[in-house]
């Protein structure tokens, strides 16, 4: 995957790989690292706090596979998988706290 | 203040469930003016309070609209709506519990350079989920009065009523917060860490009620449960109240015959008038179950997941959760159903929702499915609490409802074109709604319905009792009272159109009553039954209910029984389909601002019925 995303800031040092947020596992964490603005009609994802820095933990998926719920900034949305493909991440692992 | 005579505006901004409706309520004492702003149907909400009139704007996320909903609130504050002064000072309401996300918005409303108040509610449950809030200095870092309030205890009103009362004394920000959403992000990261907010933990009755909930096989399940039980309940435990209503009104109708002299005006009192409004009002105990189950869902939060739950089966066929949710409150009545698609932010989506919302069965169904139910299906038990009719009724249920999602997918491929908007769907924590809140939603949605009955109902049953009643034609020789009865209405004006359009129905099995019952019912649908209650009432001898007398009507010719098995069951098929409501089409033709697409829906809906009804007739019989 070639990295020409021209929002993407250049990866911080030691972080993993970028994910989408869709490929989070249920009950994993990630910051986000950018959101594709093609993707995000309106801004309306910014303007509900999916926004570079912020840490998103993916709760569950639903019944079938999507939508799936995620937690951020105290509160919960749920996201279709063609809006959460649009927003990139980097994994966090347990013990790196939020923020 | 300053324009003496005005009294001072505030317009009450907020997210969704961030207790804008509850603090409305708690300000104006329940005291609302409901109306529309001009040109779009997105309801326009006033009260008085001590201090002036509030204006409660609808809730949303940001002033980036997307729905023409959140349009209205960006319009209404730039003074671009017509015949709304835009307010002088704004109260925003935030959810202690999210602060952070709402200061996204807040942030936005502060760059409007009105004078601004921040109201954090729910600041009880912040403390009960170990949070910590200073708003002292969450004031000082905006740079606008802040007040804490627990709404529906009215906990802190009296000092954001203080508050109301001098809004040009407000302290203003110095400088306004970042216009871009990242720089704003970080703007709120930096007001938060100064207020001391030790971040509230987890909602525990969230979570472990979404570990169920949302699950995949458990939440299912519940889901199909909860539909279920919702429409058993609503059969079921509003009968009691029914039968007293019903008794009620045969009892005024008695009344009124035997107050008067006998003749054309007691006629016109007792069957026209109470039979007519009384076979609707029959349907207020359903009406109230129906809507206090609807919004209590709705408010405790359940709806949302329900939205969740059956997104990927809604995405399927080209809709998404929330337009699920307006298909759901078009069980109710397909009018606030249509409203609620407003929710629905992509405007393609939003009408093959509102297309496909009249195949969702209406509670004005339901007297007609009640009435043939009763009349033609046995009460055998099936399984445990269900019997045969309330299967046959769920059976009715689920064709409108698996028609609707068809339609809807063959609609967006072929019909309606256009881009799709993303979609976003908060599932806010479980809360138990203010008892006030859920009345007060109730009170509107039975105030509404009661007023429909009063007017449009009551139009159609007067209308029709002429037309049923003249030309007045004298009984032939040696006729029984029974005849005569029947000889006058088959002569007159309704018995004629019931006559004229009898060979288009033939096919279906139908004969000029059912004719003279569906003419009527295209004003809306519940009104066939007051039709035929006129019409048996006119000739039988009385004495027997409606429902004895379909189930004993013979053709005077034949000697066949008027309603056989195929006859019934066409009759009920069309009415699944069929666009009778003319409340309906207008809110269609409100919605979608133009004739075209009430047009098309009655237009495609009739066919459906009409070839669905013809293809039972063939079947059954």
């Amino acid at each position: 995957m070639a990295s020409t995303q021209p929002l993407a800031p250049a990866p911080r040092p030691g972080a993993a790989t970028n994910l989408r947020l869709c490929d989070l596992e249920p009950g994993g964490r990630g910051r986000i690292v950018a959101v594709d603005p093609a993707a995000d009609l309106g801004g309306r994802l910014g303007d509900l706090g999916f926004l570079p820095g912020t840490v998103v933990t993916l709760v569950r998926r639903a019944p079938l596979g999507d939508p799936a719920v995620y937690a951020l900034r105290g509160t919960r949305f749920c996201l279709r998988r063609e809006q959460s493909a649009a927003v990139r991440v980097e994994p966090l692992e347990d013990d790196e706290s939020a923020r | 203040m300053s324009g003496a005579t005005l009294p001072l505006r505030v317009g009450l901004l907020g997210g969704p469930n961030s207790g804008k409706t509850t603090l409305f309520n708690a300000l104006t004492g329940l005291r609302a003016k409901v109306a529309n702003y001009p040109g779009v149907t997105v309801e326009r909400r006033e009260g008085r309070f001590p201090g002036g009139v509030v204006l409660d704007l609808p809730g949303t996320y940001s002033l980036n609209p997307l729905s023409e909903d959140e349009a209205v609130v960006t319009r209404v504050l730039a003074g671009e709506v017509e015949g709304v002064e835009p307010p002088d000072a704004l109260v925003v309401t935030a959810d202690a519990c999210s602060l952070d996300r709402a200061l996204l918005f807040v942030g936005q409303v502060l760059r409007l350079g009105k004078p601004t108040c921040l109201v954090v509610t729910m600041v009880d449950e912040l403390r009960a989920r170990g949070g910590e809030l200073d708003l002292e200095r969450l004031s000082a870092a905006l740079g606008v009065p802040v007040v804490g309030v627990v709404g529906h205890r009215g906990l802190g009103l009296d000092r954001l009523l203080a508050l109301l009362d001098r809004p040009e004394q407000w302290s203003r920000p110095p400088i306004p917060p970042p216009e871009d959403a990242t720089e704003r992000g970080a703007w709120a990261e930096s007001v938060l860490e100064r207020v001391h907010l030790r971040r509230p933990g987890s909602h525990p009755v969230t979570e472990a009620v979404d570990r169920v909930v949302l699950h995949p096989v458990a939440g299912t399940a519940l889901f199909a449960v909860v539909m279920v039980l919702f429409f058993q309940l609503i059969f079921a435990w509003a009968a009691p109240l029914m039968d007293l209503i019903d008794a009620g009104v045969g009892a005024l109708a008695g009344a009124v015959q035997a107050a008067l002299p006998a003749g054309l005006l007691a006629d016109f009192l007792a069957d026209g008038v109470i039979a007519g409004v009384g076979s609707v009002v029959i349907f207020l105990p359903q009406i109230l179950l129906l809507f206090t189950l609807l919004y209590l869902l709705e408010d405790v939060g359940y709806m949302a997941r329900a939205a969740f739950v059956v997104d990927r089966v809604m995405g399927r066929i080209g809709l998404e959760g929330r337009a699920f949710v307006a298909l759901l409150s078009s069980y109710a009545c397909a009018v606030p159903g249509i409203m609620a698609t407003r929710t629905v932010p992509s405007p393609r989506h939003r009408l093959v929702t509102i297309l496909v919302a009249p195949l969702m069965t209406c509670s004005a169904r339901l007297p007609v499915y009640a009435l043939f139910i009763a009349a033609f299906v046995p009460a055998t038990p099936v399984a445990g609490p269900l019997g045969l009719q309330g299967l046959v009724l769920l059976g009715l249920y689920l064709l409108g409802g698996v028609t609707a999602l068809v339609v809807a997918a063959v609609l967006k491929r072929f019909v309606v074109p256009g881009e799709t908007l993303p979609f976003v769907l908060e599932l806010p924590p479980y809360r138990l709604p203010p008892p006030r809140l859920v009345l007060s939603q109730v009170w509107g949605a039975a105030w509404a319905f009661l007023r429909r009955a009063g007017t449009i109902i009551l139009a159609a049953s007067i209308v029709l009792w002429f037309l049923l009643s003249f030309p007045r034609t004298p009984a032939p020789e040696g006729a029984t009272p029974d005849e005569a009865a029947r000889h006058a209405v088959e002569r007159s004006i309704a018995g004629r159109i019931g006559h004229a359009i009898e060979p288009v129905i033939a096919p279906l099995g139908f004969d000029w009553k059912i004719g003279v019952g569906l003419v009527a019912s295209l004003a809306a649908r519940e009104v066939i039954v007051a039709t035929l209650a006129q019409i048996y009432a006119t000739s039988e001898d009385d004495a027997g209910s409606l429902r004895e007398a379909v189930r004993r009507d013979r053709d005077p010719r034949t000697g066949e029984l008027v309603f056989t098995p195929a006859t019934v069951g066409a009759l009920l098929v069309f009415f699944v389909f069929a666009l009778q409501c003319a409340s309906t089409l207008a809110v269609m033709r409100r919605e979608t601002n133009s004739w075209r697409w009430p047009a098309f829906a009655f237009g495609y809906l009739l066919a459906l019925a009409y070839g669905a009804a013809f293809l039972t007739q063939r079947v059954l019989s």
